[in-house]
């Protein structure tokens, strides 16, 4: 499988004012393949979402480099994005501050339209119904849609763009339990359908299972294991993991609460 | 039967388009009682700006009456202290102080929110300087320092505008730079400039529309405090020079003749109606202006 998406021994850290500097992701070595779908799990400030950003150039590194399709992947900055890695494109955890409240679903859908390649790919209309909303949504603003309604825009207008990869940072997070499995499915199906690969950041082992074909585990910034998703499920090698899925609440009816 | 149905569903559309184009005509966020009083008041007054030489009972410079007249048929706001008519300097005084603030408003906001944008969303080195720059005007009492800029300048009402200008864009630099400064963190800002749009475009687009409205308000509230800067500028002979007439100058005036209280109340009420109409508009555009409020907006439309 060539591989689309590389990180190597890549290391971000954060300075924090009157302590040594707080090291978020520390020596990662990853590759993603193409169409492949890869979730990333591990709990609270274990430097998840910071790879994510990393990934996407929001950024900057310490050590380690991360390639693109053959692309660098450098610090956005103030500059203009790389055209290549406008196939690069993320899923926002809060689906209320991830659409500007001021333009219409429409317009911003259409801002994902210019940068893909293939324009005659999708129309508005198109996307609106492949994320299962009502064409007549194009025309109204974020403030009139719920959580869940917003984070399928999100995904509508990620999708738009034609990307390679789509990573998902923690997307299904803050929507309600029974959304959660929905949105997930609809971001794997979409991703596959349109022939990108799928990085997908959360806490929820339980959607991982089910949406992911890898999965890695990171904990304290490294990444501790990563294989496939119904190996690593049965048959987990590192003591973190095994931690990790006994932390999945069972329905058991004996009440134990995780962590 | 379908010959008769088929004109009349033409017809229909029809209406409807040409109310549509009626509607067009003001915009349905103008169209609540607050925005509309504030419009009439604004369009009264600039009627009578432009229409001053025509409709004025006097002329507003010459001294052909007897001096310091109470209110009176004759003189609907009396005399002043040199024996002019007020109403007639009123009326011509509206072309010098509603038209110059205004402008001295809309050039500091531009200027201001330009500057304020590029500081709070470049950071680094723009931010220092742009907003050192500002810190540096704030250090001095704003009308001492239009007072330097004006006299070094020479009087003249253009001048007057200059320093005006120069000593009020630091304000709408400062709240737009914070502003700026936090919108810049949102996400939908990030998720556009990963769609490509370069640091200008995602100002322009995602953030200057979320930010503009407290910006705007400002702005209007600004109005009054630039009739009353240029009054100021004026009484000290640095402004409007005499015997041109400008409400400030008047108020000024009155208040040298404080039992004549109609030299100073009428320009006074003048500048009252214009900063209360600009202040209506004000509260009604930043409310229009918001999709979240402007359904509530439309619904009180008249």
């Amino acid at each position: 499988m060539t591989s689309l998406l590389e990180l190597d021994s890549v290391k971000v850290s954060y300075r924090v004012a009157g302590k040594p500097r707080l090291v978020a992701v520390d020596d990662v070595s990853l590759s993603l393949g193409t169409r492949q779908v890869l979730g990333l799990v591990g709990e609270s400030g274990c430097g998840k979402s910071t790879l994510a950003r990393a990934i996407c150039g929001l950024e900057g590194l310490d050590s380690g480099s991360i390639t693109f399709d053959g692309t660098p992947v450098k610090r956005l900055g103030m500059r203009t994005r790389d055209r290549k890695l406008l196939r690069i494109q993320m899923v926002f955890q809060n689906p209320y501050a991830s659409l500007n409240p001021r333009r219409t679903i429409g317009k911003q859908i259409e801002d994902g339209l210019r940068v893909n390649p293939d324009r005659t790919a999708w129309t508005v209309p198109d996307l609106l119904a492949h994320v299962e909303l009502d064409a007549s949504a194009r025309s109204r603003f974020p403030h009139q849609f719920s959580g869940g309604q917003r984070q399928r825009i999100a995904i509508a207008r990620a999708i738009a763009s034609g990307p390679d990869l789509l990573v998902g940072d923690e997307p299904i997070a803050s929507l309600d339990a029974s959304l959660q499995a929905r949105v997930a499915g609809l971001m794997r199906n979409l991703a596959l359908e349109t022939g990108a690969s799928l990085l997908f950041i959360s806490h929820d082992l339980s959607v991982v299972r089910v949406i992911a074909d890898d999965v890695a585990v990171m904990s304290k910034g490294k990444i501790v294991e990563r294989g496939d998703v119904n190996e690593v499920w049965s048959n987990p090698q590192q003591p973190y993991t095994q931690q990790l899925l006994s932390a999945i609440p069972k329905v058991d009816g004996l009440g134990i609460l995780p962590g | 039967m379908s010959q008769t149905t088929a004109p009349a569903s033409q017809a229909q559309p029809d209406v409807l388009a040409v109310a549509a184009r009626r509607r067009l005509r003001f915009p349905a966020a103008l169209r609540n009682p607050l925005a509309v009083t504030g419009t009439a008041i604004i369009v009264v007054w600039l009627v009578l700006a432009l229409l001053a030489p025509m409709i004025s009972p006097a002329d507003p410079l010459a001294q052909n009456f007897d001096r310091l007249q109470p209110p009176s048929a004759a003189h609907w706001f009396g005399t002043d202290q040199l024996g002019r008519d007020v109403l007639a300097r009123v009326l011509d005084g509206a072309r010098v102080s509603i038209i110059l603030p205004l402008l001295l408003v809309v050039s500091s906001l531009l200027v201001g929110t330009i500057a304020g944008s590029i500081a709070g969303y470049f950071g680094k080195v723009a931010d220092e300087v742009i907003m050192r720059i500002a810190d540096l005007v704030f250090a001095f009492p704003t009308i001492i320092l239009a007072m330097v800029i004006a006299a070094s300048l020479g009087p003249s009402l253009t001048n007057a505008v200059i320093a005006m200008l120069i000593v009020s864009w630091p304000a709408y630099a400062r709240v737009t730079r914070s502003l700026v400064v936090v919108a810049s963190r949102s996400e939908y800002v990030v998720a556009g400039r990963l769609l490509g749009n370069s640091p200008f475009t995602s100002l322009g687009k995602d953030i200057l529309p979320n930010i503009i409205a407290p910006v705007v308000v400002l702005a209007t509230l600004d109005v009054g405090t630039a009739i009353l800067l240029l009054a100021g500028l004026s009484f000290l002979g640095l402004g409007a020079v005499p015997p041109t007439p400008d409400w400030g100058a008047m108020v000024s005036d009155g208040v040298q003749n404080f039992s004549s209280w109609w030299i100073s109340v009428f320009p006074g009420l003048a500048i009252l109606t214009v900063v209360l109409a600009f202040n209506f508009l004000g509260d009604a555009l930043r409310d229009g202006l918001d999709p979240r409020t402007a359904d509530a907006v439309k619904g009180r439309a008249l």
